[in-house]
């Protein structure tokens, strides 16, 4: 009797389940009601303290339909995504789990996944994952026993078939949605949109694309993708974040693997007398005239080190008042600010 | 060889064509392969076919050849050993991100694939790399399921 009044009261639980939908989670039905979405990205803390995912995890919380747990982005260790997934979930947050096949081999992987649905996770973005020399430890192993499109394939194979890639039965499968990234900003352009069509094959339910500031190229890779009729296939988040100053523009843009800025988004940086504030308009005005464009499901903000800022810029963006004008009212907002250790000690 | 490689990439409808006549050709001595002993012949078959390919690919040997499907060019050079397209990270240059003098292997396969009849095989999902392949080969492979097809074992 305790254990169902509990239950109607754990955040954590997952909603119940739709006809239609791979997951029971919020993410997934917030786009296949056509809502335009939200998602922004964590930065994990270099700490074994939950409180620190749990405080960036509020900030976020106001605005977005579900967070991204990065997997050792950039090749840095971090808190891992399955622990940032599993505090997360625990405390009723909407997830996408990051996965990279670079620091695990396919064992470990499928039972990454089985831990992870476990703990909540109803979202998985499967990556191929940065090269270890982009990271402070290039002497490591690179694995990459699987890549993002056979990693698709695999929990894939997990939920729909029930079984692990050996042909081993599994007794409760893996309801998860399954995401995959796209840089449409990379060479070969005119190849980037037919290997989305790939991923989508192979498994992708969502895309999230790499930071988007060169809209001409994010608008042609999207007319592609309209073409192939992908965007009526899968839900496809645009990258977008906030720069800021010219001089992290420049340092990402060297740095960082996949990230294209164009030097007028720079000039105009450095031209600006609050370069700060100068990014922050940037990206919202990106996410207005991404939003225009058709077959774009949603946005997928990548703060880094500047998550307050992620609130802000979709709330002055507009997205969320056109999205409450035709929204009932829910439990939701409530719910993702709950968090464990205020009730619990 | 890393010029050889890129000749290759500019020469993948030749190559393509030559190779369906090397299929041809081992697919009709499979019934010899199959008589002195496919173990027996593998050694001088997978020398024969690493030094080919290894000065025409830079081939590694991974024992599992999806050449024809990737524009001619080896998808085993790519750091990360992906084997269904591109990672996000290519440089502006068209090379990889990992070794930046390199170009990039799958910008060389859509280069490739675009000049061969069957390049739309580039977009067929290859599953993972069967680990336990590497250094045997793949000729000899071809040739035994395409040219010797084990039946079912018999019984009584």
């Amino acid at each position: 009797m305790a254990d169902a009044v509990d239950l109607l009261h754990d955040p954590g639980a997952p909603l119940p389940p739709l006809p239609g939908h791979s997951s029971r989670g919020r993410l997934e039905r917030v786009l296949r009601d056509g809502k335009f979405a939200v998602t922004a990205e964590l930065n994990p803390p270099d700490s074994a303290d939950p409180e620190e995912v749990y405080d960036r995890a509020l900030v976020l919380s106001e605005v977005c339909d579900a967070i991204n747990a990065t997997d050792a982005s950039g090749a840095n260790t971090h808190m891992s995504s399955v622990g940032i997934s599993s505090l997360l979930t625990r405390a009723g947050y909407a997830v996408v789990m990051q996965f990279s096949c670079r620091d695990r081999n396919r064992i470990a992987i499928q039972g990454d996944v089985l831990g992870a649905a476990a703990m909540g996770v109803a979202n998985i973005l499967c990556l191929t994952g940065d090269g270890v020399q982009a990271g402070d430890q290039p002497e490591a192993k690179p694995v990459f026993d699987l890549d993002s499109m056979s990693l698709l394939q695999t929990i894939r194979t997990m939920r729909d078939e029930r079984r692990f890639l050996s042909g081993r039965k599994i007794t409760k499968p893996p309801l998860v949605f399954l995401g995959a990234a796209a840089n449409p900003f990379a060479p070969p352009y005119e190849y980037r949109a037919v290997h989305m069509g790939k991923k989508i094959a192979a498994g992708a339910q969502f895309i999230q694309t790499q930071y988007c500031f060169d809209l001409p190229i994010f608008e042609r890779f999207m007319a592609r993708a309209r073409e192939l009729g992908l965007h009526e296939r899968c839900f496809i988040l645009a990258g977008v974040g906030p720069l800021a100053s010219a001089r992290a523009a420049k340092w990402m843009r060297a740095h960082v693997p996949g990230i294209h800025i164009p030097d007028a988004v720079i000039a105009r940086l450095e031209g600006a007398a609050n370069q700060k504030a100068e990014g922050k308009r940037l990206c919202i005005e990106l996410i207005q005239q991404i939003r225009e464009i058709k077959g774009v499901a949603g946005v997928h903000v990548m703060a880094y080190r500047q998550e307050e800022l992620v609130s802000e810029i979709i709330q002055q963006s507009g997205i969320m008042q056109s999205r409450r004008a035709r929204e009932r009212p829910t439990a939701a907002g409530q719910i993702s600010r709950y968090r464990p250790s205020e009730t619990n000690r | 060889m890393y010029a050889l490689r890129h000749w290759s990439v500019r020469h993948a409808r030749a190559l393509e064509r030559t190779y369906a006549l090397v299929e041809r050709v081992l697919i009709g001595l499979a019934p010899v392969f199959a008589k002195v002993g496919f173990e027996r012949v593998e050694p001088a078959v997978t020398a024969t076919e690493r030094s080919v390919k290894t000065l025409l690919f830079d081939c590694k040997m991974c024992g599992q050849c999806i050449l024809s499907d990737t524009g001619m060019s080896c998808p085993m050079n790519c750091p990360k050993s992906l084997r269904n397209g591109p990672c996000g990270g290519v440089r502006p240059n068209g090379h990889c991100e990992v070794k930046p003098e390199m170009k990039c292997v799958w910008v060389a396969a859509w280069d490739g694939s675009q000049r061969m009849a069957e390049g739309s095989k580039i977009l067929d999902l290859q599953p993972p790399v069967d680990h336990r392949f590497w250094g045997r080969s793949s000729w000899l492979r071809v040739a035994r399921q395409k040219g010797a097809p084990e039946g079912p074992p018999a019984h009584g």
